[in-house]
């Protein structure tokens, strides 16, 4: 007998920490259900990477046409459409995981309804799946400084501590509502509309610099202010970032992303039954 | 005693109706307006009957390397208890404690896309069953081979028959190597060849000292192999222990419960009242004159027909039985197939039909009268009856109606001598 596992089953009451080991266990099948969706979503190999250089591209053109040309809006000093995709970048890596993160759970009900694994694993994976776009985002932006003749600044070493800081952001989110929608459908319909305001409250189209001081601590309490500062900041070298608004938008992920896992840990156990 | 592997001790799961597989999804609107209402109302904590139990008070240990069957009609429990051991869900009362890895297969193919490779779908299934990769890797070839897919590795299964969907699927599965493997009815999918491999590699599984909790309505399988079962109804046990005695108490049930339906029909004087000769009553016996519906393969039935009315000359009563499908599946004739006219003043005559070389399923029989060439009466619809069992070889392989064909014909199998491969 393997007194190696030995395996309690009960209701469980409060919240449940974390197992670390079991996750570590089962590491593999994230990047199994990450390849997964990666796998069948460029499968169909021209729309699929069509599509994620596409999008990001008219996205900017749009933004820059309306709120460079017509707007009139600082740009910092750099080009209104470096401006603008520096800050797509996080913010469309944040979008489309968050989104795909949210449905995730109700999307795996045939799987959760019959085999048990970390359910952490199905967010999270879906987070991880969007990491293509974003390699393919990067390498438009490299291409379009090329273009533009900008050289980025010695702040570059900083980057990555923003891209985890934005990975952290959407699982943050997509925690919350992933647990959600699996026991109110409703939800379904309310991610669409947080993404479109998302991209309004954070500072997409245009420069944080033209957000009144006042104004500047409850706009910051939005995860994706920091996000994007700090990318535009340690890609471009702008003006140098508010240290105290950065800190406070990760200091909100921190929040959002344990209150989320807390959450999660607690709906999970129902998951099964509900969806 | 060696200590169990398993223990179960007073497991309770309860449900709310109407959540889980339904359209009633519950909307956070519905919930925010009706917080708001109970603000206003008293809040009471009394029993809600829209909960059912699901499972109630279950009890029991299992020794390791014991082979467990479960039991029961639907809804007794069986899915949910295995549910419940493989963490799928949580129960709502007491615990259950378990001392070894386990792995559930409740379905074949969880997580099988239709746009990935086989391949790629053999890694992928195999993760989330919980094999690591170098494991899938070590076993990809026996799996593969044990599949027989070999030349549509590289295709997606969305071109697949189902037949090879299946096979694929299970092949995975049938390679996992927990201590515990908890395995619902998976087996009533796929070809019969198929089948029957899987059997036998469970039966494999099950001989390597694992220990295995078996849940399927197949007793054939049950029966050989598992040493012990649990029959569970509406979500608790009613007997445990040998499985042979629990299997047969069982199914001793079920005919009784079987028999409520009728075996003996009165039939409408409405239907009857433009006919001068007619069966008037038909009753269903078996070979030791009891009365019932019910049947195995090979049993024998017997129908008492009643007459009425003034037939002119002698008569000829034949019969038709048709299956569940309503294919046409054999018919009797007193006076073509056997030269017996029953003279005009016979009222009640005797059928005796079988051996019953039918396959498990539903019947129903039709009942006509010949006068000459004139048929005088048809009775459609008459009676039916049910072959509860039919497992005519010696592997005890259950023949259903829906899946294997109408009746039963003798064979056998043999290699022809000396024309082996060199």
């Amino acid at each position: 007998m393997n007194t190696e596992y030995v395996k309690v089953i009960k209701k469980h009451h409060g919240l449940i920490s974390i197992d670390f080991n079991e996750l570590w266990r089962y590491r593999e099948l994230f990047w199994f259900l990450a390849l997964r969706d990666i796998l069948v979503r460029y499968k169909q190999a021209v729309i699929g990477i069509a599509w994620s250089i596409l999008q990001p591209l008219f996205t900017m053109v749009v933004f820059s046409v309306i709120f460079g040309r017509l707007a009139k809006l600082p740009s910092d000093g750099v080009p209104y459409p470096i401006l603008i995709f520096t800050a797509l970048l996080p913010w469309q890596f944040f979008a489309h995981s968050m989104s795909a993160s949210s449905q995730s759970i109700v999307g795996s009900a045939s799987i959760i309804s019959k085999v048990y694994f970390p359910r952490l694993i199905i967010p999270t994976s879906a987070v991880i799946s969007g990491t293509i776009d974003f390699c393919i985002s990067f390498v438009i932006l490299i291409g379009m400084m090329v273009w533009y003749k900008i050289v980025p600044t010695a702040n570059i070493v900083y980057l990555p501590l923003f891209v985890l800081l934005t990975f952290t952001a959407a699982l943050a989110v997509g925690l919350w509502l992933s647990a959600l929608n699996a026991e109110f459908r409703d939800v379904f319909y309310v991610v669409p509309f947080l993404v479109q305001a998302g991209q309004y409250i954070s500072p997409v189209a245009y420069s944080s610099s033209i957000i009144p001081e006042k104004w500047k601590f409850l706009y910051s309490l939005n995860p994706m202010v920091g996000v994007i500062d700090g990318f535009r900041w340690s890609i471009l070298g702008t003006a140098t970032p508010h240290w105290i608004d950065i800190t406070i938008s990760a200091a909100s992920v921190l929040v959002i992303f344990t209150g989320g896992l807390l959450y999660f840990r607690k709906m999970e156990r129902t998951f099964a039954d509900v969806i | 005693m060696e200590k169990p592997i398993i223990t179960v001790n007073n497991l309770g799961k309860r449900y709310l109706l109407g959540l889980g597989g339904g359209e009633h999804y519950r909307a956070l609107r519905d919930v925010m307006a009706n917080s708001v209402k109970n603000i206003f109302k008293r809040n009471n904590k009394n029993e809600d009957p829209q909960r059912i139990w699901a499972l109630k008070g279950i009890t029991f240990d299992i020794r390791a390397g014991e082979k467990v069957g479960i039991i029961g009609g639907n809804g007794a429990g069986k899915s949910t208890l295995l549910k419940i051991l493989s963490e799928i869900t949580e129960p709502t009362e007491g615990e259950a404690h378990i001392y070894g890895r386990v792995a559930s297969l409740l379905e074949v193919g969880t997580g099988f896309h239709p746009e990935l490779t086989g391949k790629e779908n053999v890694f992928m299934n195999g993760a989330i069953l919980g094999m690591t990769r170098a494991e899938i890797k070590k076993k990809y070839d026996e799996i593969v081979s044990f599949a027989e897919i070999k030349r549509f590795l590289d295709t997606p299964v969305k071109r697949y028959s189902s037949g090879m969907y299946v096979r694929l699927a299970f092949a995975v599965a049938a390679h996992l190597e927990p201590e515990i493997l908890l395995v619902d009815e998976v087996l009533a999918v796929g070809d019969i060849a198929f089948q029957k491999k899987c059997l036998g590699k469970m039966g494999e599984v099950a001989k390597g000292g694992r220990t295995v909790l078996f849940v399927s309505h197949n007793m054939g399988a049950i029966r050989s192999l598992c040493e012990s079962v649990i029959w569970l109804d509406s979500g608790q046990i009613v007997k445990k222990g040998n499985a042979d005695e629990v299997v047969r108490d069982y199914e001793d049930n079920q005919l009784k419960r079987f028999d409520e339906s009728s075996y003996v029909v009165e039939r409408s004087q409405e239907e009857v009242k433009n006919k001068s000769f007619y069966f008037s009553r038909v009753k269903m016996l078996n070979k030791r004159g009891e009365n019932t519906t019910i049947f195995r393969y090979n049993d024998k039935l017997i129908l008492i027909v009643d007459l009425r009315g003034e037939p002119t000359i002698d008569f000829s009563p034949e019969f038709h039985i048709y299956n569940e499908l309503g294919q046409f599946v054999a018919c009797g004739a007193a006076g073509p197939y056997h030269g017996k006219y029953f003279s005009s003043k016979v009222r009640k005559v005797r059928i005796e039909i079988g051996p019953l070389t039918l396959t498990s399923g539903r019947y129903r029989i039709l009942l006509s009268v010949m006068i000459g060439n004139v048929r005088v009466d048809t009775w459609d619809n008459v009676i039916g009856f049910t072959i509860t069992e039919c497992q005519p070889f010696a592997t005890n392989w259950e023949i259903p109606t829906h899946r294997e064909g109408v009746c039963v014909i003798n064979q056998s199998f043999s290699k022809i001598e000396g024309e082996d491969s060199q």
